[in-house]
């Protein structure tokens, strides 16, 4: 304890030591080391309302592109997944042992090349997928239900599915080949107007965005006439108001952009954890089949902090533009 | 390229201001500022004293007639050379236009800090010139605490500071009381016997009356200059 107090005591004094050693350092008693006083004031009303602004617009588009993304990413996922399964089905036919059929295809899909794999589904699996339409506990026995091979694609591998209709056709009676082709193409329809759909609105929610941020950076302006007209004033030249305004909005801007971005990719994070703990019930299923996983992924993160530094560089520059504007009323 | 050489500090030939399809406020001036002269400028109320004012420091252009400042034709100037003539003239404001975010001797060092200078390098000239104005003790006081007086002799010290060649004070003393316009008529003086070409617009006629100077006085539009 007395050790503690001790260290406590003697840092308290280094730290005293060191601030009167800095004022006695500074040509200027009454006034500290800091250096020059920014001409644009920092910490004005206007300036914090403006970077609020700022954050909040940052926030609203990092969350839609952040949206867009996800969008992206599960439909290229859908598809993929689709376009990599085929199902081969054989119906029963009176006088034919289904079973020797069902293997043939089997094999037939197996040699087939590109197919990983192909799975038959038993007589119980194949009666449980007709439970939604026909309810649970009927005998099934008698009736032609078929029987389904699934067929698994290599990714990126292409199947000769027609050499492989021709080779059920003819080897296999009662069977069929499957290649989900129309339920790929609606699917891709979908996919492609989800996609535009998604950046269309990130496209409004930019355009939203730059224009509030420009008007913001006009208000907050504003209160800033006097020191540019004092600036022209003393002899100051364009480029040099130009650039005092550009530096400290340019700050203000990152300040706003990064703080909104950051809430934003903290949102996504939360979202991602809060859906974590619901893996395995049916409800997350669902989600993920519908939205894919509530993450960024790399290319989402490069968006967001692309948009950090756009809305910033476009708050520096409306600032200079006012600055330029104001200049040539002056004149 | 602004040179620095030059026979007159400002001539006016036949300069007429209008503004929009408005009448002329100003109609054919014609008149000199010699280097090293002192002159009031007077005239009533909208007369264009304030106009002239603006065309004197370079924030408004006539609508006929030549400008010449320091040798040069203002008319064929580009905004960056305006910028560079115009650190060679000092400006005293009637609202003194202060910063209110900065300190009295920052406010007083403006006009060398826009020019690239390091406070190392003008920290004593600054705090000379604040002693000078008696602003020594107010030096790192921000104007919203600054009395109108302290206001108006800190806004003339940044006019003074850079040393220019004309100084245009328009209504200098319309804010202090008669002792102190007197001490800031003194500060005029000292400043135009060390080089500097001075115009007050005034409206003061007892202040015009303490010093015999040249009379630039404004009627309808009209320059009548009494030498």
């Amino acid at each position: 304890m007395t050790v503690t107090c001790m260290s406590t005591t003697s840092l308290a004094i280094a730290v005293l030591r060191k601030g009167l050693a800095r004022v006695r350092r500074s040509p200027h008693p009454g006034r500290d080391t800091r250096g020059e006083t920014s001409i644009v004031p920092k910490d004005s009303i206007a300036a914090n309302a403006l970077a609020a602004v700022v954050a909040i617009m940052t926030f609203l588009a990092a969350v839609t592109s952040g949206g867009v993304a996800m969008v992206i990413g599960s439909a290229n996922e859908w598809q993929s997944e689709v376009a990599r399964e085929m199902t081969i089905q054989v119906r029963p036919i009176p006088g034919r042992d289904i079973e020797a059929e069902v293997g043939r295809a089997q094999a037939l899909a197996r040699a087939a090349p590109g197919v990983v794999e192909a799975r038959t589904y038993t007589r119980e699996e194949s009666d449980r997928l007709l439970e939604p339409w026909l309810g649970s506990g009927l005998s099934l026995d008698d009736l032609p239900v078929p029987r389904m091979i699934a067929v698994k694609i290599a990714r990126g591998a292409a199947v000769d599915t027609a050499a492989l209709r021709r080779s059920l056709a003819r080897d296999v009676v009662g069977a069929s080949l499957d290649d989900h082709r129309g339920g790929i193409d609606r699917m891709r329809r979908m996919a492609k107007a989800a996609i535009a759909g998604g950046i269309g609105i990130f496209g409004l929610v930019l355009a939203a965005t730059i224009l509030s941020v420009a008007f913001a950076t006009r208000g907050a302006m504003a209160s800033n006439w006097t020191i540019v007209e004092v600036l022209h004033f003393v002899g100051a030249k364009e480029a040099y108001i130009a650039s005092q305004f550009q530096r400290h909005f340019l700050g203000l801007g990152l300040k706003g952009g990064v703080l909104g971005g950051a809430a934003a990719i903290l949102g996504f994070v939360l979202v991602r954890s809060v859906s974590d703990l619901f893996v395995g019930t049916a409800g997350e299923a669902e989600a993920a089949a519908l939205f894919g996983g509530f993450s960024l992924g790399f290319m989402g993160y490069v968006v967001v902090a692309a948009e950090v530094v756009l809305i910033a560089a476009i708050t520096a520059l409306t600032s200079r533009q006012v600055v330029i504007h104001t200049l040539r009323r002056i004149d | 390229m602004v040179g620095d050489s030059e026979s007159g500090v400002i001539q006016f030939e036949n300069v007429g201001l209008r503004y929009g399809l408005g009448p002329e406020i100003l109609r054919d001036l014609t008149f000199h500022i010699a280097p090293r002269s002192f002159q009031f400028l007077s005239g009533p109320s909208g007369a264009g004293k304030s106009s002239l004012l603006r065309l004197l420091f370079l924030t408004l252009k006539p609508t006929r007639g030549l400008i010449t400042l320091f040798d040069h034709d203002t008319a064929t100037l580009s905004s960056d050379s305006l910028a560079v003539l115009r650190r060679r003239i000092g400006v005293v404001f009637q609202d003194f236009r202060l910063l209110d975010h900065l300190s009295t001797f920052e406010n007083v060092a403006l006009p060398l800090r826009v020019i690239g200078r390091r406070e190392e390098s003008y920290y004593d000239e600054v705090a000379e010139l604040l002693g000078w104005v008696g602003l020594g003790e107010r030096m790192w006081s921000l104007p919203p605490v600054l009395s109108g007086g302290e206001k108006q002799r800190a806004a003339i010290a940044r006019a003074v500071i850079a040393r220019p060649q004309l100084l245009l004070a328009d209504e200098p003393t319309g804010n202090v009381d008669p002792q102190l316009a007197q001490r800031l008529l003194r500060l005029f003086i000292e400043l135009n016997k060390s080089g500097t070409s001075v115009v007050i617009a005034t409206h003061d006629i007892a202040l015009m009356d303490q010093y015999d100077a040249r009379r630039l006085v404004l009627h309808d539009g009209h320059m009548h200059v009494y030498d």
